[in-house]
This record gives C-alpha cells, sequence and structure tokens, in this order.
C-alpha cells in the first residue's frame, strides 16, 4: 500500500522562531484537553460539562483562586529543580521521595524537639526550612552519587527511592510520632506555622479565609535565583553545555560527574523545601499523602515550560488549577490522565522545533 | 511461614515480572528503550480486567490486555523511530500517559468480579515426587506460559536467523541496513512486541495470579523494577528468570515474615512492632537499586550488556551508528 504523498522531515538548519516553543506547548494543553473530551465522551462522560465545572471550580472565586497558588508553590519549587537537572540531561523523577524527606527532616525540628518551642517563630522556621532543604538534598545525593560513579540510570533509581521515602515517612507518623495512633503527628505548635493571609483576616477582613501562605515567595524567590543561575554564573555555563554537548564539556575541563552530584542535590533540595513549605503552610502536621503527585506533576511542568524558570511559575498555575478541580471532578483519574497526556504531547511536538515537516508528493520524487 | 509457600507464591507473582523484562529485552535489544513499561502493564491489567469483567470471558481478557499494551506502545515507537524524540524521556511520558489512561477507563471496576484465566496441572510432570507438585501442579496456566517463555526468547535471539536480525539492528543500524534489512520496520516491531508483552504482564496481575483492579496500586512500581531487572541481567532471558522468581518469592516472603512470634530461633520484631514492616515493605525497591548498580557496573567494566545503539535513534543517510 503506497500512499500518494508522504510526509518528509528535514533538519532545521536556520534558526528556531521564536514563537513556535511557545506555539507547541500551548498546542499541547489544547490537544490534551481535546483528547481527554474525546476519552470522556467514549465512557459516556459530557466533556463540556466537565470542563465548564473545571474552569469555575478553580477560577470562580478568589477563595479558590488563592487555592490555586498554595497548590502551585510546591509545583514551582519542584518545577525549578527538574528543569535544572533535566538542562544537565539528569532526569530526576525523585522530586516525590525528596518532597517527602524534606518534610520528615523539616518536621524532626519540632518533633524531636531541635529548639525550644517557645523560641522565635523566624528561628523556628528558618531551622526547618534548612533542614528541609538538607533532607532534599541528601535524598537527591543518592542517585546522583549512583550515576556519576557507577553509571546507573537515574530515572529507576530515583523512582525507586520514592517508594522508600513514603515507606520511610509511614514508619515515623504510624511508628514514632503517631498522634493517639492515628497516621499523622499531632498538630505543629502555631510557631511552625508559616504566615497566612488569613492571619491579617482582623485588620483586613478581605483575607478572611484565604489560605496563601509565605511558601509561594520561596517560590518565587528560587526562581529568579535559578534564573540568575543559568544566565550568568560560571555553574550555569557548565549545566547548559554538558546538557547541550557533554563531550565538548569534557574536552573544556569540567567535571560532569561532581556537576550531576551537585545538580541533583540542588534538585533535591528545591523539593525538599517544597514539602518544608507544605507541612509548615498547609497541613501543619506531618501526616500520609502530604503530596498530590506533586514531585510527577513538577516533572511535566518543568517540560511543559521549556525549562524556562519563569514560565514554570505560569505552568504551575495552570496545573494547581488542574489539581484544584481535579479533587471533586468524576472519574478522579481525569486530572492524571490531563496531565500525562499533555507530557505526551509536549514531547512528541518536540519535533516540530528540530524539524521542518513538509508533504510530498510521490510523483514530484520521481521526477 | 514454609519455604514451599514462599517459593511457589514466588514462581507466580514472578511470572509478572517476568513477562514484562522479557518483553523489554526484545524492545532494547532492537535499540529502543521503553521506560513506559508501568504504563503499558497498567493499562494492559485495566483492559484485561474491563473486557474479562463485561464479557465474562477471561481469554478475550487477555487479548484486550496483550492488544492494549502493545498499541501504547506504537506511540513510544512513532515519537522516538519516526520523530527521534529522546527515548528516556518519551517513555517516561508513556507511562504517565497510560497510567492516567488507566485511572480514567477502569473507572468504577475496583471491587468486581471478572472471568479469571483457568488453573491446571501439568499431565505426567506434576506427578513427579515434590519437583511435580512444586513446579507443576495447580498454577494459573500462565505461569507455565513463563516457563516456556524464557527459553524460547533466548534460543530466538541467540539461535535464529531473525534473531540475528534483531541484535544487528540494536548493535550496528547502519550496517543492518546496508544488508538489506529494514531498521524502522524492526524497531517497530520489537516496541509492539515490548508493549504487548507488558500488556500480558498486566493482564496477568488482573485476571491471573492475584485477581482485581486496583487502580494504579495494581501493578505498584513493578513495570520499574522489571526494568531494572532487564539491566542486571545483562539483555539476557535466564538471569532475568532467576531474578523475577527472586523478587517474587521476596514479595511473598516479606509478607509472612510478619507472622511468626521467632525466626531462625529468634525473636521476631516484626511480629512485635507492626510498624517495622514499613521496612520490610521498602526492601524490593532497595534490592532494586542495588542489582541495579550491580549490573550497571559490571556492564560498564566487562564491556557485556546494553545494546551498543541503545537509545540512539537512526537516521538513515546520516552518520552515526
Amino acid at each position: 500500500m503506497k500512499l500518494p504523498f508522504r510526509v518528509q522531515l528535514t533538519r532545521r538548519t536556520e534558526e528556531i522562531p521564536k514563537w513556535l516553543p511557545l506555539a507547541t506547548s500551548v498546542g499541547a494543553v489544547v490537544a490534551a484537553f481535546i483528547i481527554s473530551g474525546i476519552v470522556l465522551l467514549s465512557i459516556g462522560g459530557d466533556p463540556l460539562r466537565v470542563f465548564g465545572f473545571f474552569f469555575r471550580a478553580s477560577f470562580g472565586s478568589w477563595g479558590a483562586f488563592s487555592d490555586i497558588i498554595v497548590k502551585a508553590t510546591p509545583l514551582i519549587l519542584i518545577g525549578l529543580g527538574c528543569s535544572l537537572a533535566f538542562r544537565m540531561n539528569m532526569i530526576n523523577i525523585g522530586a516525590e521521595g525528596q518532597f517527602y524527606m524534606g518534610a520528615f527532616f523539616a518536621s524532626l525540628v519540632v518533633l524531636v524537639p531541635l529548639v525550644p518551642m517557645d523560641s522565635p517563630r523566624v528561628l523556628v522556621l528558618s531551622l526547618m526550612g534548612v533542614m528541609g532543604i538538607l533532607g532534599g538534598a541528601v535524598y537527591g545525593f543518592i542517585p546522583g552519587f549512583l550515576k556519576a560513579k557507577f553509571n546507573v540510570n537515574e530515572v529507576i533509581t530515583t523512582l525507586m527511592l520514592n517508594y522508600v521515602a513514603v515507606f520511610w515517612n509511614n514508619y515515623w507518623i504510624f511508628g514514632k510520632y503517631s498522634d493517639a495512633g492515628f497516621q499523622m503527628t499531632p498538630t505543629f505548635e502555631k510557631v511552625a506555622w508559616l504566615p497566612r493571609l488569613a492571619d491579617l483576616a482582623k485588620q483586613y477582613p478581605v483575607f478572611s479565609g484565604i489560605t496563601l501562605h509565605l511558601g509561594v515567595v520561596f517560590g518565587l524567590v528560587a526562581a529568579v535565583i535559578i534564573w540568575l543561575i543559568l544566565k550568568y554564573s560560571r555553574w550555569g555555563y557548565e549545566i547548559n553545555l554538558i546538557g547541550d554537548n557533554p563531550k565538548a564539556a569534557e574536552y573544556a575541563g569540567i567535571n560532569i560527574a561532581r556537576n550531576m552530584i551537585l545538580v541533583m542535590m540542588v534538585s533535591g533540595a528545591l523539593a525538599g523545601l517544597a514539602g518544608m513549605s507544605e507541612i509548615t503552610g498547609v497541613v501543619h502536621r506531618l501526616q500520609e499523602r502530604i503530596s498530590t503527585n506533586y514531585g510527577f506533576s513538577g516533572v511535566i511542568v518543568a517540560w511543559l515550560a521549556k525549562l524556562n524558570p519563569f514560565v514554570v511559575i505560569l505552568v504551575s498555575i495552570l496545573f494547581g488549577a488542574l489539581i484544584v478541580a481535579g479533587r471533586e471532578i468524576q472519574p478522579s483519574g481525569l486530572s492524571f490522565m490531563i496531565q500525562g497526556t499533555i507530557l505526551f504531547l509536549v514531547i512528541s511536538s518536540d519535533v516540530l522545533l528540530r524539524y521542518r515537516i513538509s508533504i510530498v508528493k510521490r510523483q514530484e520524487e520521481i521526477a | 511461614m514454609s519455604f514451599e509457600v514462599i517459593l511457589r507464591a514466588g514462581l507466580a507473582t514472578g511470572t509478572i515480572l517476568i513477562f514484562a523484562s522479557l518483553g523489554e529485552i526484545l524492545a532494547e535489544r532492537s535499540g529502543v528503550m521503553n521506560l513506559g513499561v508501568e504504563g503499558m502493564m497498567l493499562i494492559g491489567a485495566m483492559a484485561a480486567f474491563k473486557v474479562a469483567f463485561t464479557t465474562q470471558n477471561a481469554w478475550l481478557g487477555l487479548l484486550a490486555g496483550i492488544l492494549a499494551g502493545g498499541i501504547l506502545s506504537l506511540a513510544h515507537g512513532v515519537v522516538t523511530i519516526h520523530f527521534q524524540a529522546d527515548q528516556t524521556v518519551s517513555g517516561l511520558s508513556l507511562t504517565f500517559l497510560g497510567t492516567g489512561l488507566a485511572l480514567v477507563l477502569g473507572e468504577g471496576l475496583t471491587g468486581k468480579n471478572a472471568a479469571i484465566l483457568p488453573k491446571l496441572d501439568i499431565p505426567l510432570l506434576s506427578s513427579i515426587p515434590w519437583f511435580g507438585r512444586i513446579f507443576f501442579s495447580d498454577f494459573n496456566i500462565l505461569v507455565y506460559l513463563g516457563y516456556i517463555l524464557v527459553p524460547l526468547t533466548w534460543f530466538y535471539i541467540h539461535k535464529t536467523r531473525p534473531g540475528m536480525h534483531l541484535k544487528a539492528v540494536g548493535e550496528k543500524p547502519s550496517a543492518a541496513d546496508t544488508l538489506g534489512i529494514n531498521v524502522y520496520r524492526l524497531r517497530y516491531i520489537y516496541t509492539f512486541i515490548g508493549g504487548c508483552m507488558a500488556g500480558l504482564a498486566g493482564a496477568a496481575i488482573s485476571i491471573a495470579i492475584s485477581p482485581g483492579w486496583y487502580s494504579s496500586l495494581t501493578t505498584s512500581g513493578q513495570g520499574w523494577i522489571a526494568i531494572a531487572l532487564v539491566i542486571f541481567a545483562h539483555w539476557n532471558p535466564f538471569p532475568v528468570a532467576l531474578g523475577g522468581y527472586f523478587f517474587g518469592m521476596l514479595r511473598r516472603f516479606t509478607l509472612d515474615l510478619q507472622g511468626p512470634m521467632t525466626f531462625l530461633g529468634m525473636r521476631n520484631p516484626f511480629f512485635y512492632d507492626h510498624n517495622l514492616v514499613f521496612f520490610l515493605q521498602m526492601t524490593p525497591f532497595i534490592l532494586t537499586i542495588i542489582a541495579l548498580v550491580w549490573g550497571s557496573s559490571t556492564a560498564r567494566r566487562k564491556r557485556r550488556g546494553a545494546p551498543a545503539a541503545l537509545g540512539v535513534p537512526y537516521i538513515r543517510g546520516e552518520r552515526g551508528l
């Protein structure tokens, strides 16, 4: 069977037009919604009603919008960490585990406790932040080291470590620090709560019930720092060079093994900070399922943002909306399916950036 | 806790890993690494269960599971073979896609009863004393299929002509191309077979070995363990079988260890403190990492293992492998 025409790919030699990467990302999101709609239709659902509900549940009120930003906060931090690692072609899928480890380390400050609970709030929270960063970095070190030293595929190790982290976390919340047998620790003292806008409700009634907390500032600051590192620092240059052309980086005398470990630690540290921000800003204790697959959504966020730190923020907000709406939507796997479809389409649409696609008639070819 | 029980449970649940790993061996031998095994298994498990539930025919379910895994793998095929996308990233996104699809399409199947594949004794072999009772009696039919597929895959790869072509395409595609082997077509075929095997592995869970649909917990990371096994086994079927059965036994062992008050004459801590069980549950995942470290470092040192063109897209007329 031969079609009268064929699709031909030619490698782009010219610069990629500036609008094209953005267009492919937007196209991927739109197409993912269309495909998900078709799947919904095929199982007898009503896509228009579901997506309409989706939009109202997420952007319908200030309260809902603040919920989105709260959900976007860990995604921003994790997305930034992932994009840093991905730039060097280190595929860190372990943000989920690094998030849990960060949360665990940070909670130790309160649970052990490492400082008396009548210390100033700034001290407690800063120490928790440092511990969160440390926990994530230690957990990122393991796959980075194994990759650098033994050439072990980091995708699989980071994934396996995700499972380990969840069981580790469970041991402490079920066993050592359980609150009267429940699967959670007792609620933290108020000194270990990140400030929320709702705290200001007395002076400004507008803010009553607004859950937005300081964690989002961590995300914004981190975005600026990562951008500065990538754009102006020597280390950022090394990361980009190793990602684009490892051979050239090696000839240039860059220590690739050291950078692999370092980038995984920083990537893990950001996820760990996200874990700290989540337990101090949202749940106020260590418990099961503090993450609604943030680790995986963060991976998708990074790619959809084409590894650009500021775009990560925007995409995180979109995904925050998906998560917020996904909580109330049936079927419950829908938001996960949309995210998965988006990622797959983003990856495959990459071909548009590298190749020119033309349709050639077979007759012309012969002539 | 008895050794025989653990061994038999290991043979049964190990079959799941072996199906998925054998499929991945074939795909990777042709040069296509597919990290989407977990997603393909899940969609296979869902499709098999759904069809076996609606038709009440387990064989139709099996077919659906196999095809579902295969069809999903073709998405990875197009993206990596024709579009030359990064195989790691594409495979990963395939896992997300497959998981999401399976969760949505499998909505409402939890707790339902589907038709399941039969258990049977192998005539003659099952009457061998001890041996026959352990290996050839009262197993699900798919367990026996696993016994057959392991040597068959080895024979196919190493002793047949198509197997030689398969290796050529994965080691040096440009040379294979000059000999008139269609590199693209073979890669598509083996990616598809790999997907079908992953779908089979999923079906083996949901309608045969531990029947039921438990959304994403149905596979709970086994697809990733299967990929790690392939590396550990240096892309060879027999070590994959050993590893698969071992992991199966380990799973049962960690469950059974919680029962007795003493173990090997010592006080059994897992009986007295049930929270320690969380550490038992970590062991398969930690062992996977250890196996992976061992497999990867020996592969590099002894220059054994990974097909040379694994992960490298083939572009006709361009320099490269």
